[in-house]
C-alpha cells in the first residue's frame, strides 16, 4: 500500500488492504487480545492485575528465548523436537552445578556452552551425516529424557537455594528512586524505551521515503505509534505499579534484540532467510548452506540450554519432568507468529510476542483452574489451527 | 477412410507468453513406425502430451480423432483406457518395487478384493518374454540397468494393451547395444498390431527405423515423409529442422577484439556416483577476455553437469581428470563459494527452481551474491544497498514498481534480468549463462542479449548454454557443440552454422 494508492482509494481503502495483506501478524495481536478479554472476564478481574501480569512475563521468559532460537530453525525448513528435554536436562545440571557450591556466572557459562555443543553434535548430525532433523532431534529428545532422568535420579528433584541463580527468573531490578508509588527505574526504561522506537521509526520512514519505498501515510503512521507507544506505556504503569522490571524481561530484550540485529543487518541473517527461501539457490550463491545449518542448530541448543536454566531458576528446583512439552510451545510461539511453514520467513521479535500468547493462555487456563490434560488438549487444537490459517493465508497471497 | 489410427487435426496449444502449438497437423498410419524430430522447444513433447491427455480436453484448440473418432481424454487414465500409452523420457517407474507389481501398478490383477500374487507374477513373466528381457519378475526395479528398465515400461504399456505407443526419446540414456536391442523390439511390437509415435534425436536411428518422419519446427509442422523404403537422408532431416532466417533478433555488437584467454578446461572428465558411469569425457574448452563462447548441444548432452562441475557444486560428481586454468594458474573450486570469489559465476537454466529466492524481493537478490561489498564492520550498509539495488534495477530494465517487489510477481522476463543483475554484482570475470533465454518473449530476449554485449563490451568473458541454434548462431563468437558428454566440435562463427552445428550435436556424419 503505498501513498498514490491511498489517494486513489482513501484511508478506508489502505486500512482495508493493510488488514488483507497483514491479517496473519495481526491475527496474533487479536489473539492476544481475546486471551486478555476472555480470562479478564471468567477470572472475575484476577488476570489482568499488576501482580498476574509480572507473574506472567516471567513465565514467558524460557519459552521465549527458545522460541527466538527455534524461530531461525523454522525458517531453514528444519525442526527441532529436543529442545525441551536438552532445556530440562541441562537445568537439572545447572541445579547440581549450584549444589556442588559453583557461583552462577561460572554455571550459566557451562551450561550455554553445554547447549552450544549439544546443538553443535546435532547440527554435524543432520547437516554433515545427512540424518534428516526430524529423526536427529527426535531420537536426542530421547536421550536426553533419559540423561534428566539420570541426574535427577539419585536426588529426586533438585532444589536450588542460590540466590542470584533464583534472582534470573524471579527477581526484579533495585528501583534507585520512586515517583509517587511507582518504580522510578522502570518509569525511566519506559520512556526511553518509547523514545527510541518512535525516533527509530520516524527515521525509518524518512529514508524509506527518500528512496520512493511504499510508507504508510501519514495517519495510519501516526495510529501505529501511538498504538506501540501506548502499549508500552501501560506496560510499563503496570510493571512500576508491582516491583518493576525484572531480570527475565531484560535477558529477554537482550536476547531478542541481537538475534534481530544478526537477522535482519548482518550476512548471516541473510543467509538463513535465504536458504530458508530456496536452499539450491543459495547454495548457488555461494552460501555455505551445511554451515548455516550447524550454525542455526547451535544458537538452538545455547537457547535451549539459556531456557533450562530460566526454568529451573523460577521453579526454585530441576525436576525430573522438567523440560516436557517445551518444544511444542517454541514451535506454536513459532507458527503463531507468522513463521512460514514453508521456511524463509519469519522475525524473532514477533516470535517473542508468539510465545506471550502461548503463556497467557497457560497462565489463563491456570488461573481459572483448568486442568493440565485439558490445557495440552486446548494447546494442540490452537496449534493445528495456527498453522492451517498460515497455510491457507499464504497460499491466497501467492495467487494473488 | 484412409487407415489411420491417429489424426490430430490444427492442434494449438498457448502457456503464458508462448505460443507452443500452432495449428499442427499429424496423421498416423495403423501400424507403422512414426518417428516425430525437431529442435528442443519445436513442441514435440507438447504435442504428445495433449494426444495422452496430460493436457486434457478444453486445454487445447482442435481435434485428436483416434480410430476414426473424435475423443475428448481428461487425463491419462481415460487416454490409456483408450489404447494410447506414453513412455516418458523420465520412467515412471517405483524403484523400490519389483518388476511385476511395477507392471501392474494402477491396474493390479485382484481376486475378489485382494491381489492375485500368483498371476500376478505368471502374467508379468509372459509380459517380459514378449519384450525379450530374461529376468525375474520378483526382482526390484532399482537393481535393473536403465535399458531393461526402459523395456519393462514397455512391458507396462502392453498390459494395459496398448495400440498407439508413445515413446519420448527411449534411446537417449542406452547406449549402443541397448539401443539396438531396444529398435529390434519395436519393430517386434509392430508386427504384433502396435503404432508406434518415437521422438527421438538419434538421427541415425530414426531414418534406419521410421516409416513417416515428421518434423516440427516452432510449433507447426514442417512436412511429413514416408521413409516406408528408408531413402529419407540425416542431411535432409536436418535441413527441416532447422531451416529459419535469421531475423533482426540479435542486437550488433561492435567489432571488438579478445584479449587474452582467460578461463580454460582441459581433458575435464566427471563420474556420477549416482548414475555410475562417467557423464563427461575428456572436454576441453577456453574462453578469452571479452568474447561470448557459445555451447551446443541437444538435451541430456552434458552441458548442465559441465557448468555445475566446474562450479563447484557437485554433489555425487567425482572428476576423475582434467584440470581448471584461470588467468593462468590451475584452480579447483571446492564450492560455489570458492567459483564466487574467484570470479566465475554460473546463472541457472531453471531461475525459479535454483536461481532466485522467490519470496525475496528484488533488493534481497539482486545482492545475495555479493553481501560481503556491502557489508562494513560486519553489518549490511542498508542505504548503500539500496542505492546499488536500485542502480541495476534501472540497468537492467528489470520492470517492477519498486525493488521491494518480490521476485515471485515478476515475470519470466524481468525474473532473468533479476538473475543477471544478481551475478553483475557479483562481479565476475567468467559469467557462465544456461539457457538465458528459456520461456521468455522475444523483447525480453533482445534486452538481455543487449546486456549480453554490454557485459562483454566491459571485458567480461560469457560461456553461453544454449539449445537455441538461432541464439547460438546470433551471440556467440565462438561456438562448441556437445553431445553424449563429449566435445564434437568446435567452430568459429564463420564456420558455424545450423546444418553444421546439428550434425555434430547429434554426432552424424556429412555426407
Amino acid at each position: 500500500m503505498n501513498q498514490s494508492e491511498t489517494k486513489k482509494n482513501g484511508l478506508g481503502g489502505e486500512v482495508a488492504g493493510l488488514m488483507r495483506k497483514n491479517v496473519r501478524n495481526y491475527a496474533m495481536y487479536i489473539a492476544l487480545a481475546v486471551i486478555f478479554v476472555v480470562f479478564q472476564i471468567i477470572s472475575k478481574g484476577s488476570f489482568l492485575t499488576a501482580r498476574n501480569l509480572t507473574n506472567l512475563i516471567n513465565q514467558t521468559g524460557y519459552i521465549a528465548v527458545m522460541a527466538v532460537g527455534m524461530t531461525l530453525v523454522l525458517i531453514i525448513c528444519q525442526i527441532d523436537l529436543s529442545v525441551g528435554y536438552v532445556a530440562g536436562f541441562l537445568g537439572a545440571c545447572a541445579g547440581s552445578l549450584l549444589r556442588v557450591g559453583l557461583s552462577t556466572p561460572v554455571v550459566v557459562v557451562i551450561i550455554l556452552a553445554a547447549g552450544a555443543a549439544i546443538g553443535l553434535m546435532q547440527g554435524l548430525i543432520i547437516g554433515k551425516v545427512g540424518v534428516p532433523a526430524f529423526v536427529t532431534t527426535l531420537a536426542c529428545e530421547f536421550i536426553f529424557r533419559g540423561l534428566l532422568t539420570l541426574v535427577t535420579e539419585a536426588s529426586g528433584t533438585i532444589p536450588v537455594t542460590n540466590e542470584t541463580f533464583l534472582a534470573l527468573s524471579n527477581g526484579f531490578l533495585p528501583k534507585l528512586f520512586t515517583v509517587g508509588r511507582l518504580n522510578g527505574l522502570t518509569l525511566l526504561a519506559g520512556i526511553l524505551a518509547v523514545a527510541a522506537i518512535v525516533i527509530s521509526e520516524i527515521n525509518r520512514r524518512k529514508d524509506l521515503q527518500r528512496y520512493r519505498f511504499n510508507t504508510l501515510s501519514m495517519p495510519i503512521f501516526l495510529v501505529k505509534l501511538v498504538f506501540f507507544a501506548v502499549l508500552i506505556g501501560a506496560l510499563t504503569l503496570v510493571l512500576a505499579a508491582y516491583n518493576g522490571l525484572s531480570w527475565t524481561i531484560v535477558i529477554v530484550a537482550v536476547i531478542a534484540g541481537v538475534y534481530s540485529f544478526v537477522m535482519t543487518r548482518t550476512r548471516t541473517g541473510r543467509y538463513v532467510y535465504g536458504m530458508g527461501g530456496n536452499m539450491e539457490a543459495a547454495a548457488l550463491s555461494g552460501v555455505n548452506v551445511k554451515k548455516v545449518l550447524i550454525g542455526v542448530f547451535t544458537s538452538m541448543g545455547c537457547m535451549a540450554a539459556l531456557g533450562g536454566v530460566l526454568y529451573t531458576s523460577r521453579l526454585g528446583a530441576a525436576t525430573p519432568t522438567a523440560g516436557a512439552g517445551f518444544e511444542l510451545d517454541a514451535i506454536a510461539s513459532g507458527y503463531i507468529a507468522g513463521v512460514s511453514t514453508t521456511g524463509g520467513i519469519g522475525n524473532v521479535i514477533n516470535s517473542v510476542v508468539g510465545a506471550f500468547v502461548i503463556m497467557s493462555l497457560t497462565n489463563g487456563l491456570n488461573l481459572i483452574g483448568v486442568g493440565i490434560s485439558y490445557q495440552y488438549v486446548i494447546k494442540g487444537i490452537i496449534f493445528i489451527c495456527a498453522v492451517a490459517l498460515d497455510v491457507r493465508g499464504r497460499g491466497k497471497k501467492a495467487v494473488g | 477412410m484412409s487407415d489411420n489410427i491417429l489424426e490430430m487435426r490444427n492442434i494449438s496449444k498457448s502457456f503464458p507468453g508462448v505460443k507452443a502449438l500452432n495449428g499442427v497437423n499429424f496423421a498416423v498410419r495403423r501400424g507403422e513406425i512414426h518417428c516425430l524430430v525437431g529442435e528442443n522447444g519445436a513442441g514435440k513433447s507438447t504435442l504428445m502430451k495433449v494426444l495422452s491427455g496430460i493436457h486434457p480436453y478444453g486445454a487445447y484448440e482442435g481435434d485428436i480423432l483416434y480410430n476414426g473418432d473424435v475423443m475428448q481424454f481428461h487425463n491419462i487414465r481415460e487416454s490409456e483406457k483408450a489404447g494410447i500409452s506414453i513412455i516418458n523420457q523420465e520412467l515412471a517407474l517405483i524403484p523400490e518395487l519389483t518388476i511385476a507389481e511395477n507392471i501392474f501398478f494402477g491396474h493390479e490383477i485382484m481376486k475378489g478384493k485382494l491381489i492375485d500374487w500368483n498371476e500376478t507374477m505368471v502374467q508379468a513373466a509372459e509380459y517380459l518374454k514378449k519384450v525379450r528381457l530374461n529376468v525375474n519378475p520378483r526382482i526390484k526395479i532399482r537393481d535393473l540397468r536403465v535399458g531393461s528398465q526402459q523395456l519393462v515400461e514397455i512391458a507396462k504399456a502392453l498390459s494395459k494393451h496398448a495400440k498407439l505407443m508413445i515413446l519420448d526419446e527411449p534411446t537417449s540414456s542406452l547406449n549402443e547395444e541397448d539401443s539396438a536391442n531396444l529398435l529390434g523390439l519395436l519393430r517386434e511390437l509392430q508386427k504384433q498390431d502396435v503404432t508406434i509415435i518415437m521422438i527421438s534425436h538419434r538421427l541415425k536411428e530414426v531414418v534406419a527405423i521410421a516409416d513417416t518422419v515428421t518434423v516440427l519446427r516452432d510449433g507447426a509442422t514442417i512436412c511429413s515423409m514416408d521413409d516406408s523404403k528408408h531413402t529419407v537422408t540425416e542431411g535432409e532431416i536436418i535441413r527441416y529442422m532447422v531451416g529459419r532466417e535469421m531475423d533482426n533478433v540479435y542486437p550488433k555488437r561492435g567489432a571488438h577484439e579478445f584479449g587474452k584467454v582467460r578461463f580454460s578446461v582441459k581433458d575435464w572428465s566427471v563420474y556420477d556416483q549416482k548414475l555410475n558411469r562417467e557423464i563427461l569425457h575428456d572436454i576441453s574448452l577456453n574462453v578469452r577476455e571479452g568474447e561470448i563462447v557459445g555451447l551446443a548441444g541437444l538435451m541430456g548432452a552434458g552441458r548442465t553437469e559441465l557448468a555445475l562441475s566446474i562450479f563447484g557444486n557437485t554433489p555425487g560428481y567425482q572428476i576423475t581428470g582434467g584440470e581448471i586454468v584461470m588467468e593462468g594458474t590451475s584452480v579447483r573450486f571446492r564450492s560455489s563459494k570458492a567459483a564466487i570469489e574467484s570470479g566465475v559465476a554460473y546463472a541457472t537454466e531453471d531461475r525459479k527452481r535454483n536461481g532466485l529466492i522467490l519470496i525475496q524481493d528484488i533488493r534481497f537478490n539482486t545482492t545475495f551474491a555479493n553481501l560481503k561489498s556491502l557489508v562494513h564492520r560486519r553489518v549490511i550498509q542498508s542505504n548503500e544497498e539500496i542505492v546499488r539495488a536500485n542502480e541495476l534495477k534501472k540497468e537492467m530494465g528489470i520492470k517492477a514498481p519498486s525493488i521491494q517487489q518480490a521476485a515471485i510477481n515478476l515475470s519470466g522476463g524481468n525474473q532473468q534480468k533479476l538473475v543477471l543483475a544478481k551475478w553483475i554484482f557479483a562481479n565476475p570475470k567468467l559469467l557462465i549463462l544456461d539457457e538465458p533465454t528459456r520461456g521468455i518473449d522475444v523483447g525480453a530476449k533482445y534486452e538481455i542479449y543487449s546486456l549480453m554485449n554490454e557485459m562483454v563490451r566491459r571485458g567480461m568473458s560469457i560461456i553461453m548454454i544454449s539449445s537455441e541454434l538461432m541464439e547460438i548462431l546470433g551471440m556467440s563468437d565462438r561456438v562448441y557443440v556437445m553431445c553424449e558428454g563429449k566435445i564434437t566440435g568446435e567452430l568459429s562463427a564463420a564456420d558455424a552454422t545450423e546444418q553444421s552445428i546439428m550434425r555434430l550435436a547429434t554426432n552424424t556424419e556429412e555426407k
